[in-house]
């Protein structure tokens, strides 16, 4: 696919615009979403997860960190809102593809004319909508019912925001590299849970990262969702918690650079890779 | 005819799938404006083809112009101006029949009108309606509507009546003739060869990854040469029946024989069905 077909194409003889990849991936953003919120079992599943993990490590763990004044509740509702973005964007995306593999949507949408990034840009819309929601839902259940303080300065929402976002978008498009790659929605499922599990435990989630070997922990560092971790807790605990860090501060830039490097690699990687054509089909 | 009349134009297609010649050096040619049938069993490339003339499949060699572009390194452009009729409907069942259609109008520079596209495929009480309430028939349907929306020049339509029963597929004729008749050209592969015969201007029968005949479909494998079956009945020795190539001549007789009226008279030639069988070899 040319360059210039990824922008609007002039009219050619009295043919009228092709729509820009941009429109298009607002289209696709816009069907996706329509038929997500419609398969009721999907919807409750996404939007309870965070309540879910919310009530049980609420009520396993009370009172503070250890060696700090910092209730647990704001660290599990960073940990959680991370998870909970690396669900949506990773799983929730892996899974999307390749059951639009089984179910032809892919197949169909070969025949039109529509640039891969449009498919995939509607892909990482349709998770930020999902993902925000669940987001929203996250943050009013941890506030009304397990005392979370949500944040009071506008930097530190705007850290959220961006965090968010970039740490969806990371997901999101390794969801695509891995999606476009499984034969199935089935198998899909098989190969996004492992990473998730694993990356759960040795990236902070649920306890603090410094508590880690430093092997774990330099493992943990390579993948995105360590960062993704430590970036929402910038929003939710206070700054005095920095020492608990392992670099002793939030690290912004270097949470921006990772999760930059790790959505660049990844769309280039699915880019290369993503087939219209699945290799499994006759 | 030259070559820029051509919609699709081929020449000495080869595919292999390994060791397997799927498409063996096969050349076509369909005029724009023409409903074409392509007729073969089941493994004689008839897929293979139709995926290499969309731009969903490499070829290994030959020659392909497809309304004047080759497949392989078309863009966007090109393809907004084809339409594909896939063998399976996609399950999108949570849309309604309105929704689908009108995202499908979203891709094109200049779809028809999703409402008029809705009504020509007979599905216009159902546009509120549920993909997953729809009927085999109805889906079917719908999936032409999807393949037409952008206003094609060139639509592909693989196997689209598989499964209607008689009334369906007689109302589903009727579309195909109006698209053509608004100058849509349409390669149609069928499995059923009354369909070929009520479509298609002129049918290919493909074998072995060739095409072993093109022509109308009533004179494909010159059925309109073969020697007539003439049967009657006579009042002495019952029915009777001769295969003659001067039918005409023999009627005649007959007819002056019988003082006029041929009693239980008929006159055949080979059906499509037996040329294709004698074609394809499946006969033997």
């Amino acid at each position: 696919m040319s360059q210039s077909s990824v922008l609007t194409q002039p009219a050619v003889d009295g043919e009228g615009r092709l729509p820009s990849a941009a429109r298009l991936a607002v289209n696709r953003a816009g069907i996706e979403l329509r038929q997500y919120f419609r398969q009721r079992d999907a919807v409750v599943f996404t939007f309870s997860y965070p309540v879910l993990m919310m009530l049980i490590f609420g009520s396993i763990f009370k009172g503070d960190v250890p060696h700090t004044n910092v209730p647990f509740t704001q660290y599990f509702t960073a940990g959680i809102a991370a998870t909970g973005t690396m669900s949506v964007g990773f799983q929730g995306v892996a899974i999307g593809i390749a059951s639009d593999r089984t179910d032809k949507t892919i197949k169909r949408l070969r025949g039109l004319p529509m640039p891969r990034i449009s498919y995939f840009l509607g892909k990482l819309l349709s998770a930020l909508t999902s993902g925000l929601v669940q987001l929203a839902i996250l943050l009013a259940v941890s506030t009304l019912f397990f005392h979370l303080h949500l944040p009071t300065s506008a930097g530190r929402w705007l850290t959220l925001i961006w965090v968010f976002v970039l740490g969806l978008a990371t997901c999101a498009t390794l969801g695509i590299t891995l999606g476009g790659m499984a034969k199935d929605g089935r198998s899909a499922s098989a190969v996004v849970l492992p990473p998730f599990l694993i990356l759960q435990f040795i990236s902070g989630v649920f306890f603090t990262y410094s508590q880690l070997g430093p092997l774990l922990r330099g493992i943990g560092a390579v993948f995105p969702l360590k960062w993704m971790c430590q970036g929402i807790r910038s929003v939710f605990l206070p700054d005095t918690f920095q020492t608990q860090e392992p670099a002793g501060s939030w690290e912004h830039g270097k949470i921006a650079l990772v999760l930059l490097a790790w959505t660049i690699g990844g769309l280039a990687v699915s880019l290369r890779t993503f087939r219209w054509h699945g290799k499994h089909e006759g | 005819m030259t070559a820029g009349d051509a919609a699709i134009h081929v020449r000495g297609l080869v595919k292999r799938y390994g060791d397997a010649i799927a498409v063996d050096g096969l050349d076509l040619e369909v005029w724009r404006g023409e409903t074409f049938a392509l007729l073969g069993p089941n493994g004689a490339g008839k897929t293979t083809t139709t995926e290499i003339l969309e731009g969903h499949r490499k070829r290994d060699s030959g020659q392909v112009a497809v309304l004047g572009q080759d497949p392989q390194t078309a863009g966007r452009r090109w393809r907004s101006r084809i339409g594909i009729v896939m063998q399976e409907s996609s399950d999108v069942y949570e849309l309604t029949v309105g929704e689908i259609v009108r995202h499908f109008a979203g891709y094109f520079p200049r779809p028809r009108p999703a409402g008029e596209v809705i009504e020509l495929v007979g599905l216009s009480g159902k546009e509120r309606s549920r993909v997953s309430t729809l009927s085999g028939g109805q889906r079917r349907r719908l999936d032409v509507a999807l393949g037409i929306v952008g206003d094609p020049r060139l639509l592909f339509l693989d196997e689209p009546t598989t499964g209607f029963d008689p009334e369906a597929r007689r109302q589903f004729w009727e579309l195909i003739r109006a698209l053509r008749t608004a100058g849509t050209t349409i390669l149609l592969t069928t499995h059923y060869l009354e369909e070929a015969e009520q479509l298609a201007d002129r049918a290919a029968v493909i074998n072995r990854g060739r095409i072993v005949a093109v022509d109308r479909p009533d004179l494909l494998g010159g059925r309109n040469l073969a020697a007539a079956s003439v049967g009657w009945s006579d009042p002495q020795d019952g029915p009777q029946r001769a295969e003659t190539d001067a039918p005409t001549k023999l009627v005649a007789e007959l007819s002056a024989r019988y003082g006029g009226e041929v009693p239980d008279l008929t006159v055949s030639r080979p059906t499509l069905e037996d040329v294709y069988l004698r074609l394809t070899g499946e006969d033997s």
